[in-house]
């Protein structure tokens, strides 16, 4: 009988537990599923009657990988509702925090969790005989996104120092500047990260995709923008609910983002590279360029190498911020609740974080709505495996199951975030 | 002569954000000298090969808040030789424990259109509710550096360095101002576990408990000294609650101010 499964109990290098299920009949995928196991944790239902005020540092604690997305997210869907807008320096400091957090979670995603795959070791460890100078520098890279997450947020894992209306202490000008040596050391690193990924073999795989992104007319997006996609959305955030729903299935704890009028969509670095290339740094775009990539890149395992290029671009990114850097005269802006609905959405490094919450008279929680993006990725990282299982049939089942994980840690998945999600079989029959 | 066996070193996790272990990952410095001295037997979110067990320290990440993961973790205690316990979640059940004050049959259709599929308990439950535990290291996030002193301690059978005295202490080491004496800022400073350094005074703001209570904790006496900074009973409880809501010490208080 020519039918097998394919199945990861669970998948290992990815963020939270979740495994992988495929089913193969005469030659045929007929099903795919990202089982997401990590169990529910109910945020939406009791931040109802918390005070707008405590949702950044409760939100955080659905990913100790991203904690500075949720708070950005949360501090932003507050403002939104109570008619805030953050200029200036305390701008600048919410951008240096999130570099901070893009250079942390891309060096990790790229040196700990997906070189492996590329280079044919179970982990990092193992990798570390072999590559030792590389594991190094991923290593120092990481330390250095965590510097900037230390100073700029008190802690790199659930930062501290994250309010709504800006911040509860803001750094001072030589504080920031003592970054300055060990930006430019990330800044050349990441430059070498982009020419050392380049030389990995890359699986020959692109499917027609709808990517979505922020997108903002003077910088590469973080915190603001327009929501747009590569196949015309162009909507303000608040009109998201109108073009996205969730959608709840069996196998899997976390729930699965569609688009209403086109089904799945993809978000995060390849998403981001490909709707905002032009607002990248010169030295992004060269590296970039050097690598092999141009202004368009449809293959999610070159994800990986866009991960790099965006790690060049924060260290500058963050090096601008440090130069310009003024101490503003007051670290928050007051705000005043109001009854309202804020929405707030920004670009987490997996990326877009949706937030949405309705709030009482005296600033309570009524209602929240939490959109991470490894939800919005669930469909099509389904789609993508069935599709690339389907061409590659004739492999043995070890390296079958070695190359779908692989095809699943394209998307940095984090689980935790999805259920606020992965485990692979693959069924052939 | 057979060769020095290394300690396996297993790595688990249940309802959780993935910080706790994310924090052996950040120890970036210290991370190739560890795994040097210890075999890694089982950490999935950093390497696909697993070892059988027994593993000589199981790191325990999250609550219990399944049927299967109570399960799981009797399968774990039985093949470890030591159990510890890292972070809220797996020492007082974490911000998912803000379920118990509530009915959970309620919360499920809030976040999920087909409540049918959702396995849970109505409970989120520490570790050492279901097991015994041999150590337990607190905060949310945990400490690295106190991980990396744990984990030293217990291959080199010493008993680990943590402080059991409150987050006022470390104010004073660090010569932080009391933020609430000075600015009349609420801080749970006083009835909190030391461990995090007095972060959150030091940045101007109250601490807001995320080591959990400390030993012997006044809380009756905080509340009173808050209430008399103008903070109201609803706002008290709140405080209480939030990532070691069902410790004990801090699970009494909040209910104290719900009337």
């Amino acid at each position: 009988m020519n039918a097998k499964t394919i199945k990861v109990d669970v998948l290992a290098r990815v963020e939270g537990e979740g495994g992988l299920f495929v089913r193969v009949r005469d030659q045929r995928v007929t099903e795919v599923k990202l089982n997401i196991f990590e169990p529910p944790r109910f945020f939406e239902a009791f931040l109802r009657g918390r005070k707008f005020s405590e949702a950044p540092d409760i939100t955080a604690r659905i990913c100790g990988i991203c904690p500075v997305a949720y708070q950005m997210s949360a501090c932003h869907a507050a403002e939104d509702a109570f008619g805030v807008h953050i200029e200036g320096s305390i701008r600048e400091l919410r951008r240096l925090l999130y570099c901070g957090e893009w250079i942390e979670s891309h060096a990790l995603h790229i040196y700990m969790l997906h070189a492996p795959d590329f280079l044919g070791y179970e982990d990092v460890i193992q990798m570390a005989k072999d590559h030792p100078e590389a594991v190094q520098r991923g290593l120092r890279l990481k330390k250095i996104g965590n510097q900037i997450m230390t100073l700029v947020g008190g802690r790199e894992i659930h930062p501290i120092n994250v309010r709504v209306g800006g911040f509860y202490k803001a750094p001072s000008k030589q504080q920031l500047k003592g970054l300055t040596e060990d930006l430019k050391w990330a800044r050349d690193a990441a430059v070498e990260t982009c020419r050392w990924v380049s030389t990995f073999t890359f699986p020959e795989f692109q499917r027609d995709y709808e990517f979505v992104a922020l997108r903002h007319p003077d910088e590469y997006p973080l915190n603001e923008g327009r929501l747009v996609s590569s196949k015309g959305l162009d909507i303000p955030i608040q009109e998201y609910e109108q073009h996205f729903a969730e959608e709840h299935h069996k196998h899997s704890n976390a729930l699965h983002s569609a688009l209403l009028e086109r089904g799945s969509y993809f978000v995060g670095p390849l998403a981001r590279y490909n709707l905002n290339y032009e607002k990248l740094t010169p030295l992004a775009q060269k590296a970039a360029r050097t690598a092999g990539l141009t202004a368009t890149c449809r293959n999610p395992f070159q994800g990986i190498l866009v991960r790099a290029v965006e790690t060049v671009y924060a260290c500058e990114e963050a090096l601008r911020v440090i130069a310009h850097y003024e101490e503003p005269d007051k670290p928050y802006v007051e705000v005043t609740p109001r009854v309202s609905i804020g929405h707030g959405c920004t670009e987490a490094p997996r990326g877009i974080l949706y937030h949405r919450y309705r709030y009482d008279d005296r600033g309570l929680i009524s209602n929240a709505k939490i959109v991470p993006p490894t939800s919005q990725n669930l469909k099509t990282m389904e789609e993508d495996l069935s599709e690339f299982v389907s061409a590659r049939l004739h492999l043995p089942n070890d390296r079958l199951q070695w190359q779908c994980e692989q095809a699943i840690r394209n998307y940095d998945p984090c689980i935790s975030c999805a259920t606020h999600f992965l485990k692979l079989r693959v069924e052939r029959e | 002569m057979a060769a020095v066996r290394k300690p396996k070193i297993a790595v688990w996790k249940f309802a959780s954000c993935d910080g706790c272990q994310l924090s052996l990952l950040d120890c970036e410095d210290e991370l190739l000298s560890i795994v040097g001295a210890v075999e890694i037997a089982n950490f999935p979110e950093a390497s696909r090969a697993v070892v059988k067990g027994p593993y000589d320290i199981s790191l325990v990440e999250g609550s219990i808040t399944t049927p299967h993961d109570e399960e799981r973790l009797h399968t774990i205690r039985r093949s470890s030789k030591l159990l510890i316990t890292i972070g809220a979640c797996a020492t007082a059940g974490g911000i998912q424990a803000l379920r118990n004050f509530k009915n959970i049959a309620d919360f499920i259709p809030m976040v999920y259109a087909k409540p049918e599929y959702i396995q849970t308990l109505s409970k989120s439950t520490p570790i050492n509710d279901h097991v015994f535990v041999d150590f337990q290291l607190r905060g949310c996030p945990i400490n690295k550096l106190q991980l990396v002193e744990v984990l030293n301690a217990f291959l080199n059978r010493r008993k680990p360095v943590t402080p059991a005295h409150g987050v006022c202490m470390e104010c004073k080491r660090r010569g932080t101002v009391c933020v609430m004496v000075a600015n009349g800022t609420p801080c749970l400073g006083p009835v909190t576990l030391a461990g995090c350094g007095a972060l959150c005074p030091a940045y101007d703001r109250g601490c807001y408990g995320c080591f959990g209570p400390k030993e012997t904790p006044n809380t009756t006496s905080m509340s009173a000294g808050w209430t008399a900074l103008g903070v109201t009973e609803p706002e008290l409880v709140r405080a209480f609650r939030s990532f070691n809501a069902y410790a004990e010490a801090f699970r009494k208080e909040s209910e104290a101010h719900e009337r």
